[in-house]
């Protein structure tokens, strides 16, 4: 899986959209920039399969030393999969934030969240501002 | 993330910004709040010696014959009649006993051998204390307050091994003093306090620098550094630091909302034979039960409690965090709060509502660490 075809929250999280078994299904997770922003990380609040999700609210959190960070959805939706191994290993988050990184798998609901998130190359010029 | 061009700016903040520091507003000075991991650099100081660019504190200098009169007014101990060389950590209340700040009041020697005082303040208190202690000047007396803080740099040497690394580049060696004690000593050319002073828990010196120099003697101690272990660290490792070692942190444990008398801090209010402002008012909130007082918790798991985080027991708030973290050293989420005096003792059962979910915590004696 490769960021560059991924979409982007303004708030760091992105998403992989594919088809899967003829429901739009969005892998969620949270970007380099942001785990590198975070740094020591210690902990991460996650959600249960079953929940529902909203675009722009919050889905979870993720603890570092210094701070309590929530974590937005990028995508309206049920929450099909969670990655439970992820709180254990949350190194995991900084060697590949985009595949083995991944924290929840979404049923969209409907598509138009996908509308306002960015591509790859946007997304990286907002991190560079 | 914040514009920092409109923040003002320390002798060391082009360094910095040059060696990766991730800068911040920090009470109006754009400060590093780290270079990289925060846990290194909390265990770099444990272990060896942390260096912290503090010069965001403000650093009053007083001149004129009635200072140590006027300041024993102002603050919780007596520092007039003190030794030169003598550093004392002292609240300053107002007439609630509330606390305005906590500062150190340094009684020095210049190198002429001229006795002066010299206060250290808070960031954000600075405005607030120099009005405060203008304010509060008697009519018709002989004192001057020179704020120097822009002219001058702060840097914390905190760790084992700081004082090996200063003695390499002072005219003294920082363990010839003892605890909060102080001398003026040089550096190269540049006259210099070095004070037996710090808010980490570690051993380690503090200096109070010409600006000018600040580079200069900052880039010495980094080369230092690098044989050892040492190195920067930014202002959330002092944070993990000095929360390890329950000292408390104005505008978190220390605010004007909270008593003078609550803040487990007896040995720095002085009461015998004094006035100062605020005392009256301490000795009544002594007597008062129901007055909320800090404590320390420890919590299962990672989970952090933080500011403003409810303390609940059986269901009823009986107090609030202060500051807490995940802490790299005592591998435990710590914190500091306020609870009702019921709950206050170590060993107390109580849960925390973070974001909504109870977690199990219990009330612990301070400090969390302790240097051997």
């Amino acid at each position: 899986m490769k960021p560059e075809n991924y979409l982007f929250a303004e708030s760091h999280e992105w998403a992989n959209v594919a088809d899967e078994g003829g429901d739009k299904v969005a892998t969620v997770g949270i970007s380099a920039h942001a785990v590198e922003a975070l740094t020591d990380l210690v902990y991460m609040d996650l959600p249960d399969v079953g929940d529902t999700v909203t675009a722009g609210e919050s889905f979870g959190e993720v603890e570092s030393v210094k701070a309590t960070s929530d974590m937005f959805s990028p995508v309206d939706g049920e929450i099909i999969a969670v990655n439970t191994d992820l709180p254990d290993n949350l190194e995991t988050l900084n060697d590949d934030p985009y595949a083995a990184g991944w924290i929840i798998k979404v049923k969209l609901s409907s598509e138009d969240s996908l509308s306002k998130l960015m591509d790859f190359e946007t997304y990286e010029k907002q991190c560079s501002e | 993330m914040s514009s920092t061009s409109n923040l003002l700016s320390t002798p060391l903040t082009s360094w910095h910004v040059e060696n990766g520091g991730r800068m911040v507003d920090f009470a109006g000075w754009s400060m590093p709040v780290q270079y990289g991991s925060i846990v290194e650099e909390h265990h770099q100081t444990r272990n060896a010696f942390g260096l912290f660019d503090v010069s965001h504190m403000g650093r009053l200098y007083f001149s004129g014959s009635e200072v140590g009169a006027f300041l024993d007014s102002l603050t919780t101990r007596r520092v007039s009649g003190i030794d030169a060389g003598k550093i004392r950590y002292s609240l300053m209340t107002n007439e609630a006993g509330c606390i305005l700040d906590d500062v150190l009041v340094y009684r020095l020697a210049d190198s002429d051998e001229q006795p002066f005082y010299m206060m250290v303040v808070n960031a954000s208190n600075r405005t607030k204390i120099v009005e405060w202690l203008k304010s509060n000047l008697p009519q018709g007396c002989d004192i001057e307050i020179d704020d120097r803080t822009e002219s001058t740099a702060m840097i914390a040497v905190q760790g084992p091994k700081a004082n090996e690394a200063v003695t390499k580049i002072a005219s003294l060696n920082p363990d010839t003093l003892s605890y909060y004690t102080g001398v003026v000593a040089k550096i190269g050319d540049a006259e210099v306090i070095i004070s037996r002073t710090g808010y980490t828990g570690e051993d380690g010196c503090e200096l109070i620098v010409p600006g000018d120099a600040a580079v200069s003697i900052w880039s010495q101690l980094i080369e230092l550094g690098k044989a050892v272990g040492g190195g920067a660290s930014g202002l959330a490792s002092r944070d993990s630091l000095r929360l390890e070692a329950a000292m408390p942190l104005y505008g978190h444990e220390l605010t004007e909302d909270i008593n003078a008398a609550q803040a487990d801090l007896k040995f720095a209010i002085n009461v015998k034979d004094r006035e100062f402002i605020g005392r009256s008012a301490i000795l009544a909130a002594r007597k008062d039960e129901s007055l909320r007082k800090r404590v320390g918790f420890v919590l299962k798991g990672k989970r952090a409690a933080r500011e403003n985080c409810p303390v609940v027991v059986d269901g009823n708030v009986v107090g609030e965090v202060t500051s807490g973290a995940f802490a790299p050293t005592v591998q435990n989420s710590i914190s500091m709060g306020y609870v009702d005096p019921a709950f206050a003792e170590p060993g107390t059962k109580v849960q925390f509502d973070i974001r909504g979910k109870f977690h199990d915590g219990e009330v612990v004696q301070l400090p969390f660490y302790k240097r051997d």
